[in-house]
């Protein structure tokens, strides 16, 4: 019996960005990392290709995470007191770009400032050929007294900055344009702020191709289900041609599943919980997959073996071929 | 196909009488087209008209139920592709695979387990719902054993999985008065399959590699006269799977009968439990009837049951309490009051903690729409006002020698606004996340 397949024609396309720059085009980086580009929903490669799978970021930070699971702290080892060597790390661990996040202090524990930025932010570069994202604590002030001079330090590399929110987009938005910078700018959950978050860094100057969305996400367990839905409704409206949604998407399970109870906590929880860290890490593995189900672009990890399962995931889901 | 509300309006008497609850035959119709009502509720319809309407009126996704002594489990009756359209209504089925050829002992021993295990999440008890009973033996008598040592040690409901009848019909005998599944159906078996689902009045799978495959099979079965069928699309990598369970999803809404059936998946040929995750949430993820996973652990089946609660859930309604004062641990007029929203996952990370810890507290929930903390913040629902008009509300006071009110960490910036709204009483910031407040009630509290 003939079936005929239904297929979606889809009007739009999202954007494709390119992460970090080699020397050819100003920068350092030895790899770059392009994504978008997709003209169906996730994996429809019977409609159309999927011209750049989802890559995978690794986050750490810039000084000693005060608050991860010690689940992480433990598959990490000592290099987490030293930025160079954790990026090497995470390099090595299989990820495709790395996430840096400054806290409000630095390895001290005094108030960060633009000199420690920029040198954590180079020894991070010298240290790794990946590109990078550098995210600020999320604090107006202190995130454009540290970004902008990063900014300048790392001109045309490709940075990606952040976080650019609605109350505090201007000076970043405005530093990467200059330097030849990207931006990641982040809204609660939902597809009208996003949009308008986006309408409001493009009407700066700042071209569509250089921005990636973070439209956030909830652990699973915490809400996921809303992440996962807003994130559906805005693939499809980009497929359906509104440019303003037509961004790449960047989410953070890491971030999200390593702070729920289940990952962070060993003791006094029940049994019916099972093994603390390898829960921790299905926790955030389940999370990241069905992120990407749902449209993720870039899923930004914390635990290496996350990693690897996640690869593994996208691998198969790249290719209609049967194991 | 579908029938509209005017073509299914010509098949009514027309005569408005309005005993089906509406107003007139058009309104019933159109209900009828949006498949909110059942065509049985109008009396009047005619034999003719309601062959002509059932198989319009049917969902394009047949509801399969497999029953045993302890458990039902119902699958299928999906109406949509993404559930923020409407809602996902039937929970995939989570099971646990075991095979033939395994010690009855372990058998049992992983089937006692699986059966008893039961995890809190958010104040809902999540549970596994039954067993893949695989015949890797190939032999009858040895298959029959094995449904037995999984029969005596649980009641849940079972899928028999063999391409052979006559190993089929074994287990089958097994289980009286149940309704397994029978997987399943190949193009070269399949009669002997229909005759087997027929006579025992069970659901049949049915496997294929390509959706013709498994189009053709179902339509040959149908016409034997079984109506209950699971598909099971044997492409088993994600990125074939997703696309075979898309098209038969996408196919199935658009009312095309031959693939109108909940699917199966099998994340337990991931070969380990980190592939089996990954397997899992996609299946639940996209379209799965029924998720099978072949590695017993709680640490990997409680963010199964997590997610699966998850995407299922009413995109339309988060998961509430009532707005009350819980009493956490027998609080005495001594013990302080913690203030938090009705949003289910607020209430128990906070209710759960502080019970854990043993220490007594009690939970003031105030009716923030659902919302958790900070959203109910950000969204004007979560106020100075809104708390102390629940402190009224509910009459804590009265309950109480000393006025101590704790607010979520996140929210510090109400305590200014709160202590001008509760001028008896002592306003106090707790820590941001719930897990703190154990160590946060036994040091600044007491
Ligand atoms: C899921 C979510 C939503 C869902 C709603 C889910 C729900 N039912 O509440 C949706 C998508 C609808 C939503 C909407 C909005 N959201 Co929202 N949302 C989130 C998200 C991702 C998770 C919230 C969550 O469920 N957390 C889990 C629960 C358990 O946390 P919790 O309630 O805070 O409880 C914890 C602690 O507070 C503590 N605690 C709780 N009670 C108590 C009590 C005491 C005494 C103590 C000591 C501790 C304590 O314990 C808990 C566990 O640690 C967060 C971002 C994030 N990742 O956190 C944003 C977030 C809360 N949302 C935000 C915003 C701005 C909004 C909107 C206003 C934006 C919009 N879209 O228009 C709307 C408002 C709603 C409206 N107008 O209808 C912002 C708030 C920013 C701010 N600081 O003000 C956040 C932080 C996102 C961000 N980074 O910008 N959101
Ligand atoms: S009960 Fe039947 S005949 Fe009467 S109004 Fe309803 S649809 Fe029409």
């Amino acid at each position: 019996m003939p079936i005929e397949i239904p297929v979606d024609k889809w009007p739009g396309t999202v954007n494709t960005v390119t992460l970090g720059a080699t020397a050819a085009d100003g920068g350092t980086r030895s790899k770059v990392v392009t994504i978008g580009g997709e003209r169906s929903l996730p994996f429809m490669h019977f409609e159309n290709e999927t011209p750049h799978p989802p890559v995978i970021a690794l986050e750490m930070t810039a000084a000693r995470p005060g608050d991860w699971s010690q689940v992480l702290l433990d598959a990490w080892g000592d290099v987490v007191d030293d930025p160079a060597r954790w990026a090497g790390a995470c390099e090595e661990a299989g990820a495709d770009l790395i996430l840096l996040m400054f806290g409000l202090n630095d390895a001290d524990g005094n108030p960060v400032t633009p000199d420690f930025a920029v040198g954590t932010v180079k020894a991070v570069l010298q240290a790794t050929g990946l590109p990078l994202v550098v995210l600020g604590p999320g604090q107006a002030e202190v995130d454009n007294e540290i970004l902008v001079p990063v900014a300048d330090a790392t001109k045309g590399e490709r940075l990606v900055l952040g976080l650019c929110e609605d109350a505090n987009y201007r000076t970043i938005v405005a530093s990467a344009m200059a330097n030849g910078h990207l931006v990641l700018g982040r809204t609660p959950m939902d597809v009208n702020l996003a949009k308008q978050l986006n309408i409001l860094m493009t009407d700066m100057g700042l071209p569509l191709d250089r921005i990636v969305m973070d439209p956030t996400t909830g652990a699973l367990g915490y809400g996921i289900e809303y992440g996962y839905s807003v994130m559906e409704r805005l693939r499809l409206a980009a497929l359906q041609g509104d440019a303003m949604t037509q961004l790449p998407m960047l989410v953070n399970p890491g971030y999200e599943a390593w702070r729920t109870k289940e990952s962070k906590v060993g003791e006094g929880v029940p049994d019916t919980w099972g093994d603390w860290a390898a829960r921790g890490t299905h926790w955030e593995t389940l999370t990241a997959v069905s992120l990407i189900e749902a449209g993720a672009d870039v899923v930004v990890l914390r635990h290496p073996d996350s990693v690897t399962r996640v690869r593994e995931a996208i691998d198969e889901l790249m290719t209609l071929e049967t194991a | 196909m579908a029938l509209s509300g005017i073509q299914i309006y010509k098949m009514l008497p027309q005569t408005n009488c309005k005993e089906c609850g509406f107003p007139t035959c058009l309104a019933f119709a159109m209900k009828l087209a949006a498949k909110q009502v059942e065509l049985d509720d109008c009396p009047y319809v005619t034999e003719e008209s309601k062959q002509q309407l059932a198989e319009s009126a049917a969902p394009p996704i047949r509801l399969i139920t497999l029953k045993a002594r302890d458990h039902e489990v119902a699958v299928g009756n999906e109406v949509v592709l993404f559930r923020h359209e409407k809602k996902f209504f039937n929970r995939p089925g989570v099971l646990i695979r075991v095979v033939d050829t395994a010690e009855e002992a372990a058998i049992t021993e992983k089937v006692a387990a699986a059966s008893a295990y039961s995890v809190d999440y958010v104040g809902l008890d999540l549970r596994l719902d039954g067993f893949v009973i695989e015949a890797a033996s190939g032999d009858p008598a040895a298959f029959a054993t094995a449904v037995g040592a999984v029969r005596a040690s649980s009641g849940l409901p079972v899928v028999l999985k063999s391409d052979d009848p006559a190993v089929i019909e074994a287990g089958l005998k097994v289980l009286e008065g149940e309704k397994p599944l029978l997987l399943g159906a190949n193009s070269g078996n399949w009669e002997a399959m229909a005759d087997l689902a027929k006579q025992g009045e069970t659901a049949l799978g049915v496997m294929g590699g390509t959706l013709e495959e498994l189009a053709e099979l179902t339509e040959k079965i149908q016409a034997t006269g079984v109506e209950d069928m699971v598909l099971y699309p044997t492409a088993s990598a994600m990125g074939a799977s997703l696309a075979m369970q898309t098209q038969i999803r996408r196919l199935a809404l658009k009312n095309f009968r031959p693939l109108g059936y909940p699917t199966i998946a099998f994340a337990g040929d991931g070969g380990n439990p980190a592939r089996e995750s990954t397997l899992a949430a996609h299946a639940i993820c996209k379209y799965a009837g029924f998720v099978v996973v072949d590695t017993f652990a709680p640490e990997l089946i409680y963010p199964i049951l997590v997610l699966r609660e998850n995407i299922y859930t009413d995109p339309q309604k988060p998961i509430q309490v009532l707005p009350a004062v819980y009493e956490i641990n027998d609080p005495k007029p001594g013990d302080p009051v913690l203030v938090t929203t009705n949003f289910s996952i607020t209430y128990f990370s906070v209710a759960n903690e502080v019970e854990g810890s043993g220490l007594s507290a009690w939970l003031l929930v105030t009716d923030a729409e659902g919302m958790s903390v900070l959203t109910a913040w950000a969204a004007g629902k979560f106020d100075a006002e809104s708390i102390a008009k629940a402190v009224k509300e509910f009459g804590i006071a009265d309950k109480l020698e000393k006025h101590v009110i704790v607010l979520p960490g996140h929210t510090a910036v109400l305590s200014g606004e709160l202590e001008e709204e509760l001028p008896d009483w002592e306003v106090k910031v707790g820590p941001r996340e719930a897990v703190d407040l154990p160590g946060y009630m036994k040091t600044v509290l007491t």
